[in-house]
């Protein structure tokens, strides 16, 4: 693809990319503002955790925790864990931005989310996607998350849950993207150990650690079963 | 808490976020990778989309128990084929949250 900077054609191929991740953070953004509102922040400071921090989870488990009355030190640490999954994703990334500036990825990796991961991967690997295409997709999401939390604050309880089966948004999406990865019987086999090592560490041991854990072993099992398939022939 | 306080909350989350995010990117976008490194990252995929859906389809959230037969696993299950069939996200994520959507009503 070429990288002659059509603007307006980036902007309309990032936004037919990214509408799903931003339908899906509407009412997780909303409902983010909502509870953040409600256990003391204002909106400003919800406004300034979404640009600073654009992070779903670790957003939430901050303001669960500044609830309880936790000390900053464990409110970043405990972010950092939760966080360490984008290590995975920046790798695999990485893959499709070879030899790009550092100027460039130093503002790529600002809007790495699991969502934006999953759709700039998938379009990449199927080729006719570009860094500047995949940089709208980050950018549009984070601008999204930034009004769903904000209004969430401002005026979120007056807004009805669930209508329209919007909270099942990402989780719809997911499943489509999981089934855009499904290419070959390792990749299918590797997804079936990713989901019962998950749910098995999931019920086992308490916070997040279920996602770089089973993320790792059964990409990990998969990669083993692969070179003994391709010795055994 | 003061815009301070914040700020220097928000700033130590801001990093220790923004750090796992950018520092594989910057260091593996400009080194020759091994073989075998590429071999595992092409799985990571398949493999963190399905460890993040596991426990929304598969277990109680709120009691971090396991359940069969969530709204969220039998939509799941059309969704999928959905998927399969049309390949089409756009698609597939507004045939997802009808299907919640009216599955809630009944169910």
């Amino acid at each position: 693809m070429s990288e002659t900077p059509d603007n307006k054609e980036i902007l309309r191929q990032g936004a037919v990319a990214a509408w799903p991740i931003c339908l899906g953070y509407l009412p997780i953004g909303l409902a983010f503002g909502v509870l953040a509102e409600k256990a003391g922040l204002p909106w400003w400071a919800v406004a300034m955790m979404s640009v600073m921090v654009f992070a779903g989870s670790a957003q939430f488990i901050c303001v669960a925790m500044l609830a309880a009355g936790a000390s900053t030190a464990a409110i970043v640490l405990t972010t950092f864990v939760v966080n360490l999954r984008h290590v995975l994703m920046s790798s695999a990334l990485a893959v499709y931005l070879r030899g790009v500036s550092r100027r460039f990825l130093a503002l790529y990796s600002y809007g790495v989310t699991d969502e934006s991961f999953a759709v700039n991967l998938t379009r990449f690997r199927d080729g006719g996607w570009d860094r500047w295409r995949a940089l709208t997709v980050n950018h549009l999401a984070n601008a999204t998350w930034f009004m769903a939390t904000v209004c969430g604050a401002l005026i979120g309880q007056f807004v009805p849950q669930g209508a329209l089966g919007i909270d099942y948004a990402l989780t719809g999406m997911f499943i489509c993207l999981l089934v855009f990865q499904l290419q070959s019987r390792i990749h299918i086999l590797t997804g079936l150990l990713a989901v019962a090592i998950s749910i098995s560490w999931y019920l086992l041991i308490p916070g997040d650690s279920y996602i770089v854990g089973a993320s790792m072993s059964a990409a990990t099992l998969g990669y083993l079963l692969k070179q003994r398939y391709r010795r055994g022939r | 808490m003061t815009f301070a306080d914040y700020l220097f909350l928000f700033g130590g989350m801001g990093l220790v976020t923004y750090l796992p995010r950018a520092l594989p990117l910057l260091y593996l976008a400009h080194r020759k990778m091994p073989q075998w490194l590429i071999d595992w990252l092409d799985l990571i995929p398949v493999a963190i989309l399905s460890a993040l859906l596991a426990p929304t389809l598969l277990a109680d959230t709120t009691a971090r128990a396991f359940q069969l037969g969530k709204l969220e696993l039998l939509v799941g299950i059309p969704t999928l084929l959905f998927a399969l069939k049309t390949r089409s996200l756009g698609g597939t994520v507004l045939v997802g949250m009808l299907l919640y959507w009216l599955g809630g009503m009944v169910y």
